[in-house]
């Protein structure tokens, strides 16, 4: 008995002095040091941004070729998030330049100072300035995509009823219980989708339109990943609602394997903008590295790669859209606008407003 | 063991240090190191959890440089408030005695009864446990929507559909701490009750049920807390009409930036959690005793559905029988959603396929890691946290162990159990914000740690913590006092007695300490998705970034990603459980 239990101790101790050997000799993360010392020779620019940011394999290393710059990259969350987490930090700003504010946040961010004026001399900058919110000049628009209620084209056919087309079509009788939308408060889509209907109806209509959606059947998700892939039935997750609130980039990415059509559409009388802003942080630390990246996010490089790593439409003019986008991915004529003070001012009172109308 | 730990059971258990100390006077070693294993686990408690959080709740009651306080008021008026605090009790109750009522029997059958596969099942049920919830969310949700396998059951966004998912993450937390306990419980006082003639039932309740409520209540307490900060479950299963004060928190914070609410339900939420530590805690010590442990070995049944040979009528076969059918069932259940994932991540388009996993070598286009990069920074930085939880929850059981001779000095060790319980109860958010704005030059030091690699595993370590006290606590005090005494005797000083016995007995569980804690810094996604995490990420994160893209191939990478992380996961709980197999049981 006692051979055994002092051979189980030793046992467990050299568990734990074998993890602590590991630990110690470089396995950890702690171990091993951030900066790797060979590359970052002519220092660092920090991009602040949020979960969905991504660029292709190998751009921002052109980046760092062509300035000596390597660029840190911090995610801190959503859209939502990254703008809270900038405000509450403005007097120690976690980087140096900020991407992925859009449109719903950009007032929110401004009034607080979080970001500080730059110009860019960039030639995308001309096509950026119609996006320009207020006249501070503290944020660039790099990007923006519609969000629009999809279809599924092949469940329409199957059941042989003609396909919605505004917003009010959803209120149909035949529609009902077919859309599924992310939750308003908890995803920026839904969130958008929520300002379209304001834009739509006027701050003082949309609240009866919802209550109509919510008697034809409407379902809530919590966010777009569990409407479109769970939810929805076009989306690859096989779900049993044919109407879904996505992006007019989505249907691309529907067409099925060896075929030549995507078996989803956008309709693109239900949708609203979304831009999305860079801007240089207020007490960066390098904020000359940060006008760079800025100027890089708004070069051709950047722009063509967007649609690509993004699924955002470039803001610039002379960028290159993959073939499929300009096929089956156009953005809508004349998407619904709300006012990005606006929304500033309302969007809590709104959100709570839908809140007790949809979810009660 | 058996010989080590067999006390009377009647016996309360004193002594420790301070039986030790009337006959000898500590000595400065002596004091210096109970200091310094009281001091370091404080320190790091302080720094890297109460001090954040008291800054980012601070921040909701001072305006312009003033305690404003009228924020309670406000949120109190609101009726919402209320209906949020109610739902959040009823939620995190239900949840608790369901996983209570199903573990207890489960407990049983996988830890009392043998049977062939039984690791399989034992490791299988522990997997939900560290999955991240937008991937449970899916695997969950595609069985209850409507026309999905279990969609006739139209459980899809109720209430029932988020307490059965509270209950498939947290029926592992039971099993383990009830069956670590059951499989070491010497039979011979149950027998000896049947053979005064208590029917097997009353056996059970007046013998077995008292010896083994420390452990449910333990279990019950780490599943009201994990329940009542349960924030992706509810809000993927249930949404905004089931709100809880976490998702409540996490909207105001996050999405409002309303600092003043958030820090109201902080507090309540903080109160909640307290009380049940409170209930919890005084539950454990009625009921704590030095036990009666024998070896799993001698304790273990076959499992077999034909009554044993010789075994009389009435004599809990049937019972045992039903307790079987009922774990059956339920590891079926948990089964179901495990094996939806991995058949929707074989599904290539309209075909079967394993493209998705060779995907996992890649970026996916737009990651800043493969997959396989990210898993091996999820194994680094989980072998740095559980070193840490190791090293501070060590210490932090050791004191707790203690039993002083004065009530203020037990009144102490009490609440220095329940301390290193709270940072399982406190939203992630609060935790999360609160490092933002506390660690940039904390106590004025030349460092920004909100962007270091070294506050990723520290921060896990901080909810790993809590496992490693929780395991290693009960084995500690179930060390008979007179083993200390006797090793004292015979010449040993207090360094050596603390290193012989304590330590030796002690290192027996920590295989297990190492298996939970591991598998909490694995699936871990609650405070460090909220810093910044440059360059490195994990493979949890990796699977919220790939699963919120659009494509097929985008969802069924995220998919594959996940069976990667469930397969190390269990791979990693079955090692340790063979570590166990020949070390001691402790709650887990």
């Amino acid at each position: 008995m006692a051979s055994t239990s002092s051979h189980q101790g030793r046992t467990a101790l050299m568990l734990v002095t074998g993890l602590t050997t590991v630990a110690l000799a470089g396995c950890s993360a702690i171990g091993t040091s951030a900066d790797d010392p060979g590359t970052s020779s002519s220092g660092t620019v920090t991009l602040v941004t949020h979960d969905s940011f991504g660029l292709s394999d190998g751009i921002l290393d052109d980046f760092t070729k062509t300035t000596g710059l390597k660029v840190e990259v911090v995610q801190p969350g959503d859209a939502g998030t990254l703008v809270n987490q900038l405000v509450l930090t403005k007097d120690a700003p976690l980087g140096d330049l900020v991407y992925g504010i859009d449109n719903s946040f950009a007032s929110r961010a401004v009034d607080e100072g979080v970001v500080e004026p730059y110009t860019s001399e960039t030639p995308a900058a001309k096509d950026a300035a119609q996006y320009a919110v207020g006249d501070t000049g503290a944020l660039t628009a790099v990007d923006m995509g519609d969000v629009c209620i999809n279809t599924d084209h092949t469940w329409f056919t199957e059941h042989g009823i003609a396909e919605p087309v505004t917003l009010d079509d959803l209120t149909k009788p035949e529609y009902k219980d077919l859309l599924v939308v992310p939750n308003a408060v908890t995803s920026s889509p839904g969130l958008a989708f929520l300002l379209a209907t304001v834009g739509a109806f006027g701050e003082d209509g949309w609240q009866a339109y919802w209550t109509k959606l919510k008697d034809n059947g409407l379902k809530v998700a919590d966010g777009w990943t569990e409407a479109y892939s769970t939810d929805f039935s076009g989306g690859g997750g096989g779900g049993p609602r044919p109407i879904v609130l996505s992006y007019a980039s989505s249907p691309p990415y529907t067409v099925p394997e060896g075929g030549t059509e995507p078996t989803t559409g956008a309709l693109l009388d239900t949708c609203f903008r979304q831009v999305e802003y860079a801007g240089v942080l207020a007490g960066a630390k390098n904020p000359t590295g940060a006008q760079q990246l800025l100027d890089f996010l708004l070069s051709d490089e950047v722009q063509d790669d967007i649609p690509v790593s993004m699924y955002m439409y470039p803001v610039s003019s002379t960028a290159t859209l993959p073939d499929d986008w300009a096929q089956w991915a156009p953005l809508a004529p004349k998407p619904f606008e709300v006012a990005p003070d606006e929304i500033t001012e309302n969007r809590e009172a709104w959100l709570a407003d839908w809140s007790e109308t949809v979810v009660g | 063991m058996s010989t080590a730990t067999a006390t009377r059971p009647d016996l309360p258990v004193t002594g420790g240090p301070g039986r030790v100390a009337r006959a000898r006077r500590p000595g400065p070693g002596q004091v210096l190191f109970w200091s310094a294993a009281v001091v370091v686990p404080l320190v790091f408690l302080g720094v890297f959890f109460a001090w954040p959080v008291v800054v980012m709740v601070g921040k909701g009651f001072v305006t312009d440089g003033h305690l404003d306080l009228s924020a309670f008021a406000e949120v109190f008026s609101r009726p919402r408030t209320w209906r949020i605090v109610g739902l959040t009790v009823a939620q995190a109750s239900i949840a608790t005695a369901l996983s209570v009522l199903l573990g207890v029997p489960g407990a049983y059958v996988l830890y009392r009864r043998r049977f062939r596969g039984r690791s399989v099942v034992r490791a299988l049920v522990t997997v939900p446990f560290v999955l991240p919830t937008v991937v449970v969310g899916v695997a969950f949700r595609s069985l209850l929507v409507q026309g999905g396998p279990l969609g006739f059951l139209h459980l899809d966004g109720t209430f029932a559909a988020i307490v059965a998912a509270l209950v498939f993450f947290n029926y592992a937390v039971v099993v383990r701490a009830v069956g670590g306990l059951w499989e070491r419980l010497d039979p011979r006082a149950a027998q000896a009750a049947r053979a005064l003639g208590a029917s097997p039932w009353r056996a059970f309740r007046t013998v077995t049920l008292p010896a083994l409520t420390p452990a449910i209540a333990s279990a019950a307490s780490l599943t009201f807390l994990f329940c009542a900060t349960a924030f992706g479950t509810v809000l993927v299963l249930g949404g905004l009409q089931f709100g809880t004060v976490e998702t409540e928190i996490w909207i105001q914070t996050t999405q409002f930036l309303d600092l003043r609410a958030a820090a109201v339900l902080s507090v309540v939420q903080l109160v909640i959690v307290a009380g049940v530590l409170v209930v919890a805690g005084r539950a454990r010590s009625r009921q704590e005793r030095a036990l009666a442990l024998g070896a799993p070995a001698q304790n273990v049944r076959a499992l077999s559905v034909r009554r044993p040979a010789g075994m009389p009528r009435g004599d809990g076969h049937g019972p045992a029988l039903a307790a079987a059918a009922v774990t059956g069932l339920v590891v079926l259940l948990l089964a179901l959603p495990l094996v939806n994932l991995v058949v929707r991540s074989l599904r290539v388009g309209d075909r079967w396929g394993v493209d998705h996993y060779t995907a996992l070598g890649t970026t996916g286009g737009t990651l800043t890691v493969t997959v396989w990069q990210a898993a091996l920074n999820s194994l680094r930085i989980a072998v740095d946290a559980t070193v840490i939880a190791l090293v501070v929850g060590g210490l932090v059981a050791l004191v707790v162990s203690r039993r002083p001779r004065r009530t203020v000095g037990r009144r102490a060790v009490a609440g220095l159990d329940a301390l290193f319980m709270l940072p399982l109860g406190v939203s992630a958010v609060t935790v999360g914000f609160g490092f933002l704005l506390s660690m940039h030059h904390p106590f004025g030091l030349d460092v920004d740690l909100r962007t270091s690699p070294v506050l990723v595993p520290v921060a896990q370590a901080v909810v790993a913590v809590p496992l490693v006290v929780r395991t290693v606590l009960p084995v500690l005090r179930a060390i008979d006092p007179r083993l200390r005494e006797a090793a004292a005797t015979l010449g040993a000083g207090p360094g050596r007695v603390l290193r012989s016995v304590d330590l030796t007995i002690a290192a027996r569980s920590v295989g297990l300490a190492v298996g939970f804690a591991f598998a909490a810094s694995l699936g871990e996604f609650g405070a460090t998705s909220f810093l910044a995490r440059p360059e490195r990420p994990t493979l949890p994160v990796v699977i919220f970034r790939l699963i919120g893209r659009p494509g097929a191939d985008s969802y069924g990478m995220a998919l594959a990603a996940s069976v990667v992380l469930a397969v190390l996961t269990a791979g990693i709980v079955a090692a340790c459980e063979r570590l166990r197999a020949a070390g001691a049981g402790g709650e887990w």
